[in-house]
């Protein structure tokens, strides 16, 4: 069997003045029954390649397959088989949301029953009333649930739970984990890394139109050399108040179990293996060279320090070239 | 599972039933305007002349001695008596027609016995004799020159220039001449014509019919579909299998639909209210309607087919529909405007709209005997979806 997604060397630049090169040479290749996430900053591109992908907009040059079909030659086959939601639609305000449903039912030949999907998605209580009248929340589940109604063997999701609360984020990766689960695919995008880490099966990270790195949420942690992450604050035993002297980063690259050091301003943060090896040695280090420990914490890797490592600056950083 | 056309179109009746301020517009609006326009012009029973007299001598006669006493009899007269300030200012405002001055006394209105001249401004050069072409009797003319030698008895103040001033001099003028003792030549008789179809509101309802199509066809058309884009709701539907000639037939369909109550409602009002009926057969109105639908359709359709945001889009209405609102004659006979540009004002399609159902409603006349509308209607709703489907962007 084909797989679900192909991409080759796709590249986007919107004409405009100077032109956008919102997407500079991707690669993808998602196989049937993951769950795929593209993580990345605003204005990252990944809206500008999912749309690609969803057949609504033209790529500049590049390859894609979809399901083993192409867009030119095969568009309706493929939109029989795909069911997408948008970063932004507002659906029609007057509509209740099993009509809307419905509507959206209209389109397939094959699909689900729209009140079974309304039950699935938790909107029983909601079904009858006006889709204007619905919160955020639910009118997210709802755009899923239109994706959903055509019963699609791949499913796009362009930021699908952005600006929601923690517990209706939860209620919506449940239903996309079932959706995988029926061994069908979703390519998704977000910038929250807890969804990317938690949902996807692998996650590609994107930044300034570039796939930076692509792997498992766990293999792309590995690859920082330690799970842990020690953070601390030090301070210049000798220097008369103000800034002093700062550890280097090479002094704490040498210390055993240490596989990364970053200076992140106020902190120092090294990647670890074994935490029990390396802190004492931190602090025995830190004391020798004339240093007084201000904070020390510890943690778990997460896609954060995989993606500042990677991009060389943090997933909120909308405009890079600040910490650059 | 019901088809995409019927979902689509089921969707837009509920959009469209669910929006009260629209059902106003659209319903509403015209029913208002035929009753606001069909009272203020509707044709009074018969006008009344407002007519002063005003007394410039203290010897002259009162008002209901002499041939004064003539227009206070006839109904069609409403005399007020009052000084010559007074009655010119009423005169300015527009509250009097006509001012009858009376220039000599008593005694020498006696004298004269019982005849009058009048000094004519507007055809008199010396005053002398009223020779006067709308009044036109010979005998009257013949009259007034054999007692010519006293001068004017009465002067007539007013506007030349009004058509209600000089209707209502030139009936002074009758009522005067006749109480003063003229022989008419000959009798002649008054028939009343007020067959519907001749009055103001019959030309109206074409127009307003006219109107509507116009308002609904690009507003229900290509409002709806630029708010669809801006909610990027097309570009959703893009992406699913959803035939797009369905889409565009549901848009088209829901607008025909909304068409019907639309015409219907105002036709039985301007029945009911005013008897307004047509002169030629129901086939014919429906014809007519139904193709300016179709091409303002189209128009809608094309003006919508690129814009990306409702101040585009309204702004690009109103340049299409504001010439046509002026032009076309909904209010008023487009005849009215220089013949140098009757050829491009007949080109437009809510002319051609209006004319048609004019020439149906009011002439009697069947569609196809009208067969430039007709055309002209048809050439309109399909060059202008071809042009539509062929620019539209759906995202
Ligand atoms: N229609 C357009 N014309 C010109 N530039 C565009 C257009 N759409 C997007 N861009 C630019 O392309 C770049 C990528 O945009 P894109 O929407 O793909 O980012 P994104 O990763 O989805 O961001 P976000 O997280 O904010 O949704 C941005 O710099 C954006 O300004
Ligand atoms: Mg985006």
């Amino acid at each position: 069997m084909s797989d679900a997604i192909r991409v080759r060397d796709l590249r986007k630049t919107y004409p405009a003045s100077p032109p956008v090169e919102a997407v500079r040479g991707i690669d993808l290749h998602v196989e049937r029954g993951e769950c795929f996430g593209l993580l990345g900053p605003n204005g990252a591109g990944k809206t500008t390649t999912i749309e690609i992908l969803e057949g609504l907009l033209d790529a500049t040059s590049g390859d894609v397959e979809i399901l083993g079909l192409r867009w030119d030659r095969d568009g309706d086959a493929i939109r029989q088989r795909i069911g997408i939601s948008l970063q932004e639609t507002r659906l029609s305000e007057k509509l209740t949301l099993r009509e809307t449903l419905r509507l959206f039912r209209s389109f397939y030949r094959q699909g689900r029953d729209p009140d079974q999907l309304i039950a699935q998605l938790s909107l029983g209580d909601k079904a009858d009333a006006r889709v204007g009248k619905l919160s955020g929340g639910q009118k997210q589940r709802l755009a899923v649930a239109c994706a959903l109604v055509g019963d699609p063997e791949l499913l796009f999701l362009d930021e699908p739970t952005t600006g929601l609360d923690p517990r209706s984020r939860r209620e919506l990766w449940s239903v996309i984990q079932q959706f995988r689960d029926s061994r069908r695919t979703v390519l998704l995008t977000t910038h929250y890394l807890d969804e990317a880490e938690r949902l996807c099966d692998r996650v590609a990270i994107v930044d300034r139109g570039r796939v930076i790195a692509c792997d498992t949420p766990r293999a792309l942690i590995a690859s920082l050399g330690g799970e842990h992450v020690i953070e601390f604050q030090a301070s210049d035993r000798l220097a008369t108040g103000g800034a002093g002297r700062r550890p280097t980063l090479d002094a704490m690259l040498a210390l055993p179990s240490v596989t990364g050091a970053r200076d992140d301003g106020e902190r120092l943060a090294l990647s670890v293996a074994e935490p029990h090896v390396a802190i004492p040695a931190l602090l025995a280090r830190l004391a020798d060279l004339g240093f007084q420990l201000a904070g020390l914490t510890t943690r778990h890797a997460s896609l954060e320090d995989v993606f500042i490592k990677v991009a060389g600056h943090a997933l909120s950083d909308a405009e890079p070239s600040v910490r650059e | 599972m019901s088809s995409a056309f019927a979902q689509l179109t089921l969707s837009r009746i509920r959009e469209f039933i669910r929006e009260p301020e629209a059902l106003f517009w659209v319903y509403g609006f015209p029913l208002l305007m035929a009753t606001a326009l069909g009272i203020a012009f509707r044709n009074q029973p018969v006008e009344q002349m407002r007519v002063d007299v005003v007394k410039t001598r203290a010897d002259a006669p009162p008002a209901d001695a002499g041939p004064l006493a003539a227009l206070a009899r006839e109904s069609r007269f409403v005399v007020t008596e009052g000084t010559d300030t007074a009655a010119r200012q009423r005169l300015r405002g527009g509250k009097t027609d006509v001012v009858v001055v009376v220039v000599r006394g008593a005694a020498e209105l006696t004298t004269a016995e019982g005849s009058a001249v009048a000094t004519d401004p507007p055809v008199a050069g010396g005053g002398a004799v009223a020779t006067d072409p709308p009044v036109a009797e010979g005998g009257a003319v013949a009259e007034g020159a054999a007692v010519a030698k006293g001068g004017a008895r009465y002067a007539y103040l007013y506007d030349f220039t009004r058509k209600e001033s000089l209707l209502a001099r030139n009936a002074v003028e009758d009522a005067l001449q006749r109480a003063a003792g003229r022989r008419d030549a000959f009798m002649a008789e008054d028939r009343n014509f007020d067959e519907p179809g001749g009055r103001y509101i019959d030309f109206l309802v074409p127009g307003l019919l006219g109107m509507s199509l116009m308002g609904g066809g690009l507003w229900g058309v290509g409002y709806v579909i630029v708010d669809m884009r801006i909610r990027k709701l097309l570009k959703r539907f893009l992406a699913t299998p959803m035939p797009r000639s369905h889409f565009l037939a549901a848009i088209l369909a829901s607008r025909l639909l909304f068409l019907l109550p639309e015409v219907l409602v105002l036709l039985a009002f301007a029945r009911f209210a005013f008897g307004v009926q047509s002169q030629g057969g129901l086939v014919g109105v429906l014809v007519f309607i139904l193709l300016g639908a179709l091409a303002f359709a189209g128009i809608g359709l094309l003006v919508a087919s690129r814009a990306r945001t409702l101040e585009s889009v309204s702004g690009l209405m109103n340049l299409v529909m504001l010439p046509m609102w002026v032009l076309s004659g909904i209010f008023f006979s487009s005849d009215r405007f220089p013949t140098a540009v009757q050829p491009w004002i007949k080109l437009l399609p809510l002319t051609m709209a209006i004319d048609g159902l004019r020439g149906v409603m009011i002439e009697g006349l069947a569609a196809w005997s009208q067969p430039r509308e007709l055309i002209g209607l048809a050439i309109w709703a399909s060059v202008s979806f071809a042009l539509a489907l062929r620019l539209f962007r759906w995202n």
